[in-house]
């Protein structure tokens, strides 16, 4: 297992740096740059041609892919060029923790409410409760969040007044680094964006969960376990559920992406000073460097999720060995 | 063994007007049952103690669904089946539960009929848990005990069944069965999906059990020669009902109904001289749908003796041989 996973690491060296490559290339291409339009007024000629070499935007793109690689190497991340105050590596110290919050909270969520919402179908099956659970998973599932999250402010925060409709309620310094501290703030806080990015994704895991148990539970080895004289309970806990969440892990990994892109959209809605919000700005502004920066560490994030959903997916089905 | 009057002390198994029912329905919202599905339709039959009840028939005449009934793996619509006296439809939850270490079920396919999430030791060893006959070490110990009852390596309760060959994993699930020590094994077609190589070997497995253990078999199979090899008493079984019970000597020697003769007929016969002179019983049709059974006897639309009575009467059940070789048949031309 352990040659697997270093194996698959460096195997995704090569991806990881073809997408770096291509971002740079890509946003390189973009017309205009960091100083060709600040505010109203444009930058005086001469000022815009010394702060570009200052930042080596005047030699050829090449070198200055090259450049940017040796930065990386000393753990350099890249300078900011319009908000000089702050370097790439501070901007990513204070935002990745507030979108790593938002993205395990979101996909813990979906778990939290998907799995026993799909087991509550599949064991009562073409009754009510299935009805209902499929009419809100199907709803779920298509409700975009650019929708759902608006409306939840509207309902929760506009109508009700229950909870607060924007930021994230937890601030640097970081326990270990990237954890919040649980305060109620953080909680109250947390509720609606976790929410609308968990949403979708539980009603797709709630779908799947059902579907996939409902086939497990046909099977041969479930007449075999309750022929052994089994409780019904010890059958579907023991015997049919780890099956069934073979497939349910399987998306774990498009989900992974889903989340990573979803916090985009969801940290612009509320507000919250995430990684995401910080990668749509990068383009706004042409900050070369951040920009490429956080297409490295969210492409890094993805390719560490998908070998973890790899290895979850060989604990939950022994005929998967990796070696 | 206490109920039963005293009389016939030698029975394990008795099933009484067994029927089997699966409902079709109809309707989106509200379900309505438009029709059944009849797989079992009214059987009866005894098991005695240590022997083997073949039950053949051709795909689709309930077998399988016979003796899942039985286990009231399946419900019964309706009759009854009483292990040593005791009434097993009657019974649910918890005193089912402990009914079944009583009897155990071996499965036709060893592909399916084994959680692969389970290693072999955890398959073999839970049923001793959930009964609480052994735990811990002691259980450990009975696993490896089995499994070098079954002919499998001890070493291999680590290994999960996608590791084993088909005859392997069908000795594995003979061992869980076995784990509890039955008194009562329904084999249903336990040797169907081998190779016939291994198929012997099974069987072979299957009689040495019996003899050291003093169980007893309602062995379902649809390959004649080998049901007659391991049985005592066959039962030939057609569109959910017995046609034909008795010894497996007189079975094959002297059928009486037509469609034991017919079954009989298509078996091979090892012999090159008198496999030329072999007539051929062909039947005309197919089955009918259980659905939908022909009124009278089940057997009528194909029967090559067929009758005017056929269609008006079902045919009853009645002994033809002495009170003590008992040959069962249920014909008109009887």
């Amino acid at each position: 297992m352990t040659r697997y996973i270093i194996r698959r690491l460096i195997v995704s060296v090569p991806v990881v740096f073809a997408i770096v490559l291509f971002t740079f290339a890509v946003v390189h291409a973009l017309p205009g740059g960091p100083f060709s339009n600040v505010g109203e007024k444009a930058m005086p000629e001469q000022m815009r041609i010394i702060m570009e070499r200052r930042f080596g935007l005047d030699q050829p793109l090449y070198i200055q892919f090259w450049n940017y690689l040796k930065m990386l190497a000393r753990g350099d991340l890249g300078p900011m060029m319009r908000m000089r105050s702050q370097t790439v590596n501070d901007i990513v110290a204070q935002t990745w923790p507030v979108s790593i919050q938002l993205g395990s909270l979101a996909v813990f969520l979906a778990f939290a409410i998907g799995v026993p919402a799909g087991i509550f179908a599949a064991l009562r099956r073409n009754s009510w409760v299935d009805y209902t659970a499929t009419f809100v998973a199907v709803l779920g599932v298509s409700i975009n969040n650019i929708v759902l999250g608006p409306l939840l402010i509207l309902i929760f925060g506009v109508w009700l007044k229950v909870l607060p409709i924007a930021f994230w309620g937890a601030e640097p310094p970081w326990v270990l680094g990237f954890l919040p501290k649980p305060t109620w703030q953080f909680w109250t806080h947390a509720v609606l964006p976790v929410f609308t990015l968990g949403t979708a994704m539980s009603a797709s895991i709630a779908r799947l969960t059902r579907a996939s148990l409902l086939e497990v539970l046909m099977s041969d080895y479930i007449r075999t376990a309750r022929a052994k004289g089994l409780k019904e309970r010890t059958v579907i806990i023991r015997h049919a559920l780890k099956n069934s969440l073979i497939p349910v892990a399987t998306i774990l990994g498009p989900l992974l992406a889903g989340v990573l892109t979803g916090t985009f959209v969801v940290e612009q809605i509320f507000a919250l000073n995430g990684m995401g919000r910080q990668f749509l700005m990068s383009i706004e502004q042409r900050e070369y460097f951040l920009l490429s920066s956080l297409t490295l560490i969210f492409s890094i994030m993805l390719v560490l999720g998908n070998l973890f959903v790899d290895i979850v997916y060989a604990w939950l089905d022994p005929r998967i060995r990796y070696d | 063994m206490s109920s039963n009057n005293g009389s016939k002390k030698d029975v394990l198994l008795e099933v009484k007007g067994l029927k089997m029912y699966f409902p079709i329905t109809k309707g989106i919202i509200i379900q309505k049952k438009i029709a059944d599905v009849k797989a079992v339709d009214g059987i009866s039959f005894n098991i005695k103690h240590g022997e083997t009840l073949g039950l053949v028939g051709e795909s689709g005449c309930g077998k399988s669904t016979t003796g899942r009934a039985i286990l009231q793996l399946y419900r019964p619509t309706a009759g009854s089946v009483r292990f040593e006296g005791k009434e097993l439809t009657e019974m649910k939850g918890e005193t089912l539960r402990r009914q079944r270490r009583e009897m155990q079920m071996i499965f036709q396919d060893p592909y399916a009929s084994l959680n692969p999430r389970l290693t072999v030791g955890n398959i073999v060893g839970e049923p001793l848990e959930v009964h609480k006959l052994a735990s811990g070490k002691e259980r450990q110990e009975r696993v490896q005990e089995l499994l070098k009852l079954v002919g499998l390596n001890p070493y291999f309760v680590n290994r999960y069944p996608h590791e084993f060959s088909g005859g392997q994993r069908q000795r594995i699930g003979i061992a869980r069965s076995l784990a509890v020590n039955p008194k009562f094994i329904v084999a249903d077609e336990p040797i169907s999906a081998l190779d016939v190589s291994i198929q012997a070997q099974i069987v072979n497995l299957l009689e040495d059990l019996q003899a050291n253990l003093g169980l007893t078999y309602l062995f379902i199979a649809h390959d004649l020669s080998m049901v007659r090899h391991i049985s005592d008493r066959i039962a030939v079984m057609y569109l959910g009902k017995l046609v034909e019970l008795t010894d497996h000597i007189t079975l094959y020697e002297d059928p009486l109904h037509p469609y034991t003769q017919a079954l009989l007929s298509a078996v091979p016969i090892p012999d090159p001289y008198i496999e030329e002179k072999r007539q051929r019983i062909v039947l005309e049709g197919d089955v009918p749908s259980p659905t939908n059974p022909p009124s009278g006897c089940n057997f009528r639309t194909r029967c090559p003796r067929v009758m005017d009575i056929c269609a008006e009467k079902d045919p009853e059940w009645k002994n033809m041989g002495t009170p003590e070789n008992e040959h069962w048949v249920a014909c008109h031309l009887y």
